[in-house]
């Protein structure tokens, strides 16, 4: 007998029911276990005595702002958390972000965006080992050695350029926020300095993109960061 | 504790302001020389005509040639501003026309003879406050200065030359000057030049000029000159070592003292400590101890005018009340960090300085510690008698010497009626009880006045021989003279006492006054009534009329007459407030600016900041006391420090009152967009999760349609209620046109969408959100106007030239129709009135997104046909990316 194939348990935190309602429909539909609550302390309690595998937070909640559930969250535990929020709260979501967010989606959003952007976050829990080569397109990356090939051909690339380029991949499928990467790359001074990024960022482009004007690899996230998809 | 390498940060300060302070007034180039005849004005022509020559805007403004012909020859072909004839007491003097040269802003303005005095009725009494204002204003000076007419000079050329010197200019004035050049001649030379009548003598006459062109006169006159500039270049080597910031020597952090007096004599201490503080770079403080002794008028105005000299000369004024100057003096230089104290040396008497416990200096040095004290020799001592201290200490009425005659006039009735039973020496008694009480009500004179007087009838009509003055017995004789001094003394004990209480109960009153101006302000609860209750004070305190004048804040510069004024100034005098406030001077009546003006006007200066000016009209002629000035200044500074806290709290209010609204408006706004979208975000999302069919598709976009119009009317209503805040951040400008076409893609699928991005496109600072909106709501409206066919063209560009970038939205449809164009970017205008849908927000959106980023929208059609949206934004270079 096969073994019962395994069914990820998502915890909901929204106040909005209707939400809350098609979201269990929509999950449920795709495979996934639906736990739900309406606030953000019985989310706190719901994730801390349940262990869900992944969190859908949303940003606008009464009483607890999302963005405390979240920090609080982060104080004792790793799970992969998915914002919601609504467009033009482009601040809230970086500050989401920065705080330990892995990925954030807004409203109106479509069923079939949720659920690949859920799947990507699972993905990655499951999959923590560290790669040792990454590859995308016709790029090869050999982490071990130090050397980006594109179709073969060996591409030079600065240090700053390798490192953006290793933690882009090392997130793929995540958006990056700017003061995450400059903080990374640049140190915590150059937080504000978002020239740095658009310039190494075209500089990677030019580089490894088949065309550099229509990116098809490492996409912008106006306005909040970066995301290395596929 | 010290690192002798670190610089000094005052140091550093002081020569940032020197900096900034050459950054905005013109430059001064002062001529200096010995003596006149040295060729100031034709070294200082020539060097004008080299500047005009190099395509200098070069303006001579007064150049006294004196009928030289070689200085005439240099003049010509140098643009001049003639003079402005002023009539003087039937005469007709030519000065400095001071407006027609601030009219005519030129570069460089040629200005002679620095120390001259103006005719009556020019704006400043003296020609070196207009060449303040011009180099205020920006332009640059050419000036010519004997070295006799500095301020601190003055003294010394006196003492060289035995001739007074009348016309001076503060030392601040060359110090401030941002070049000196010496123009020297050896003496020989001079006096050949003199020989030869090439020196212009004025109207002195040749004796008296000859007495000063005397070799050894000029000898030490050179000396001086000589000095004075090595001096500054001296200095100016210092400064430029702190610039250099390679200052190895720490600054001496010298400070000196002096004490001034009322002495005449205190003028030369003065200047005598002012060289010294040059010299030494150090600031330096004038300290006044008020002693209990009464001063006499003439005495106070000298004191005036040491204090208003020391001013002038830039030292720190300090008046204390005290007994103890020795101990004052000491007590002032701990607080302030004195290091040396420079004193006057006494002119007592040994025997008095021995029984005061010694001289000021021997108490001073016994005190001093640390800090060193000089004393000053004085200069030949000035006549003046102690009888004159009892004549004239106080100004007293007719009616006092009436009524001291009246007092003497009874007692001596009074003495003839008791003389009977108490015999004539008791008599003695009652004339010195009336000389004591009379001492009470009147002034010395009369005091004097009724002691002579009482002692004479004494003599008279009670020591006998009666009516005779003559005196036989001794002791009657002995008891007459101690009559007289003992009447004397006490006369002049109690005046002096009821002097001192005078001038206590003044120095109370104004302390009072200050007091109380501070407490009414305080009270106001808005600027018109800080104004209000302030001009009540004054009329109140000083029996003067007062006007107040804020700073216009539509014109910056310019001046409104506050409604609380207590009187009306007419053109002319507002004029005066004008300049006052314009330069931070005060200026018309009681000083040098503009001094035929009615009222007094002076800048309500609050720190930096000059937020109005306040005018005081005396009721009646006279001067203004020192201790009255002061005050009215201290009621300036108080009365601009309450308007400008007033402003401060309008500002706040004003800045709290809209952060409310604000957060109201956001408030509401968030609910509204809430309870919009989530119903939105079901439909939608539910839609999507239903199998596909057509009632599916229909409504899926129809709830497109709605998302849209909800996103617009949202966006529209940020934009309406200003409470749009950009979050500005450094963007691709493919980035963004990227982003735009993708957020679109619904609205395009089935065109040929293409994108024309150069590549290296400068970044562009902007709400990255916004801009891509704006371009999202371009490209919608390019495909809601043209038939489904129809191509889209995205591209950008960079224009440096206009410093701005731009991205456009073009299509290959029918294009724009003339009529429309003025009017697309109205809200709600419908190109296409026919067409089903649709509220025309969109473009209105877009040019309001891109407006409040400094940029803007325009439409056109393109030569090869089809309409054209262009978003225009400002272009700024990012701070540069540091190599790796």
């Amino acid at each position: 007998m096969n073994p019962a194939p395994f069914q990820p348990e998502v915890l909901v935190v929204d106040d909005e029911v209707q939400i809350r309602r098609l979201l269990r429909v929509t999950l449920e539909g795709a495979g996934f276990r639906v736990r739900d609550a309406e606030n953000g302390e019985l989310g706190l309690v719901e994730a801390a005595t349940k262990r869900p595998d992944a969190i859908i937070l949303d940003l606008g909640l009464p009483g607890l702002p999302g963005i405390e559930v979240l920090r609080q969250l982060r104080e004792w535990s790793r799970l992969p958390v998915l914002i919601l929020s609504v467009r033009g709260q482009e601040a809230d979501k970086i500050e989401a972000l920065d705080a330990g967010a892995d990925d954030y989606l807004s409203k109106p959003f479509g069923g079939g965006e949720l659920l690949a952007r859920l799947r990507a976050m699972l993905r990655r829990v499951q999959t923590r080992e560290e790669e040792s080569v990454a590859s995308f397109g016709d790029v090869e990356i050999d982490f071990a050695r130090r050397v980006v090939t594109k179709a073969g051909v060996n591409v030079k690339l600065t240090p700053k350029e390798y490192g953006l380029l290793r933690l882009l991949v090392l997130h793929r499928g995540r958006v990056i926020t700017h003061r995450q990467i400059l903080r990374e790359l640049w140190g915590p001074k150059a937080e504000e300095q978002t020239q740095y990024l658009r310039v190494y960022m075209a500089h990677l482009r030019q580089k490894l993109e088949d065309d550099p004007n229509q990116p098809k690899f490492f996409r912008t996230e106006s306005g909040i960061g970066y995301r290395f998809g596929e | 504790m010290t690192d002798p390498t670190r610089p000094d940060p005052d140091a550093l300060l002081a020569s940032i302001r020197r900096s900034e302070a050459r950054d905005v007034r013109g430059r001064l180039k002062v001529f200096f020389g010995m003596a006149p005849g040295v060729g100031k004005t034709y070294a200082m022509l020539e060097a004008a005509r080299k500047a005009h020559a190099e395509g200098m805007d070069v303006v001579v403004a007064l150049v006294e040639t004196h009928g030289r012909e070689e200085t005439q020859r240099l003049l010509e072909g140098l643009p001049v501003v003639p003079r402005k004839v002023i009539a003087y007491h039937g005469t007709q003097l030519g000065e400095l026309d001071l407006e027609a040269v601030l009219a005519r802003r030129p570069r460089l303005v040629v200005v002679d003879e620095l120390a001259h005095t103006n005719a009556a009725g020019s704006r400043h009494v003296k020609r070196w406050q207009d060449v303040e204002e011009l180099l205020a204003a920006g332009i640059d000076v050419f000036t010519t200065l004997n070295v006799q007419h500095l301020e601190s000079r003055a003294d010394t050329v006196r003492q060289i030359t035995g001739v007074a010197v009348r016309e001076t200019i503060p030392d601040s004035m060359i110090e401030a000057a941002d070049e000196i050049q010496l123009v020297d001649l050896t003496p020989a030379q001079l006096r050949e030049r003199l020989n030869e009548g090439k020196v212009y003598m004025g109207d002195r006459a040749a004796a008296a000029a000859d007495n000063f062109f005397k070799a050894s006169n000029l000898t030490a006159l050179r000396e001086l000159a000589l000095r004075l500039t090595a001096e500054r270049v001296d200095k100016q080597l210092r400064e430029l070592r702190e610039d250099r910031q390679v200052s190895a020597i720490w600054r001496s952090g010298e400070r000196l003292l002096v004490a001034v007096g009322s002495s005449p004599f205190s003028t030369r201490l003065i200047r005598w400590t002012r060289r010294m503080a040059y010299a030494l770079d150090a600031p330096w403080i004038a300290v006044n101890v008020e002693t209990t002794t009464a001063l006499a008028p003439e005495e106070r105005k000298i004191l005036e005018e040491n204090l208003a000299l020391a001013r002038e000369l830039n030292a720190e004024i300090i008046v204390v009340p005290d007994r103890d100057v020795a101990g004052t003096l000491v007590r002032i230089a701990q607080q302030h960090n004195v290091s040396q104290i420079v004193i006057g040396k006494s002119r007592r008497s040994p025997v008095l300085d021995f029984l005061c416990g010694g001289s000021l200096a021997d108490r001073l040095i016994r005190r001093s510690g640390q800090i060193d004290v000089y004393v000053v020799p004085a200069g030949p001592r000035t006549a003046r008698s102690r009888w004159g201290e009892w004549t004239v200490t106080s100004a007293s009425q007719p009616r006092e010497y009436v009524t001291a005659l009246l007092t003497v006039l009874g007692m001596t009735m009074a003495g003839l009626a008791v003389q009977g039973w108490t015999g004539y020496t008791a008599i003695s008694l009652f004339y010195l009880t009336a000389v004591v009480l009379l001492g009470l009500f009147v002034g010395q004179g009369p005091i004097l006045l009724a002691s002579t007087l009482s002692a004479l009838a004494w003599n008279f009509l009670f020591i006998p021989p009666i009516f005779t003055f003559r005196i036989d017995k001794l002791e009657d004789g002995l008891m007459f003279g101690i009559f007289f001094v003992i009447a004397l003394v006490t006369g002049r004990l109690t005046g002096r006492l009821r002097a001192q209480e005078r001038d206590q109960r003044q120095r109370e009153q104004r302390a009072t006054a200050l007091y109380q101006l501070t407490r009414a302000i305080a009270a106001a609860r808005s600027a018109d009534e800080v104004l209000r209750n302030a001009a009540a004070r004054v009329q109140e305190l000083f029996g003067a009329r007062l006007a107040i004048f804020t700073a216009d804040p539509a014109q910056p510069g310019r001046l409104l007459l506050h409604p609380a004024a207590t009187y009306v100034a007419n053109e002319k005098e507002q004029g005066v407030a004008t300049w006052a406030f314009r330069n931070h001077k005060a200026a018309g009546r009681f000083t040098d600016t503009l001094p035929a003006a009615e009222g007094f006007y002076l800048p309500l200066l609050a720190g930096e900041n000059c937020v109005g000016a306040m005018g005081v009209k005396p009721p009646a002629e006279g001067t203004l006391p020192a201790g009255q000035r002061g005050l009215l200044e201290s009621f300036a500074t108080q009365i601009a420090l309450a308007l400008d806290r007033e402003r401060l709290r309008a500002t706040e209010a004003a800045a709290r009152i809209s952060q409310e609204s604000e957060k109201l408006h956001r408030t509401l706004l968030d609910g509204v967009s809430h309870e919009l979208k989530t119903p939105l975000t079901v439909i939608a999302s539910a839609a999507e999760n239903l199998p596909d069919g057509p009632l599916v598709a229909e409504v899926r976009t129809a709830t497109q349609r709605l998302q849209r119009l909800v996103n617009n009317l949202l966006d529209m209503t940020r934009l309406e209620s200003g409470t749009l805040r950009l979050r500005r951040d450094w963007c691709d400008p493919a980035d963004l046109i990227n982003a735009a076409r993708d957020a679109t893609a619904d609205a395009w699928r089935g065109r040929t969408v293409r994108t024309e991005l150069p590549a290296g496109l400068p970044l562009v600072r902007a709400d990255a959100g916004l801009i891509q909106q704006a371009l999202a709501n371009l490209i919608h409206n390019a495909c809601v106007h043209t038939p489904p066919a129809a191509a889209i063209t995205l591209s950008a560009g960079a224009d440096e030239a206009a410093h701005q970038i731009w991205m456009a939205v073009a299509d290959n449809g029918p294009g724009l129709r003339v009529e429309q164009q003025g009017r697309l970017f109205e809200k709600f205008f419908r190109g296409d009135p026919g067409r089903a849908g649709g509220l025309g927000l969109g473009l209105s959106i877009a040019r309001g997104f891109a407006e409040a980023h400094g940029g803007r929208v325009e439409a056109d059609n393109q030569p090869g046909g089809g309409a054209r949206f262009t978003l225009f934004l400002p272009l700024e270079r990012p701070a540069t990316v540091p190599p790796e």
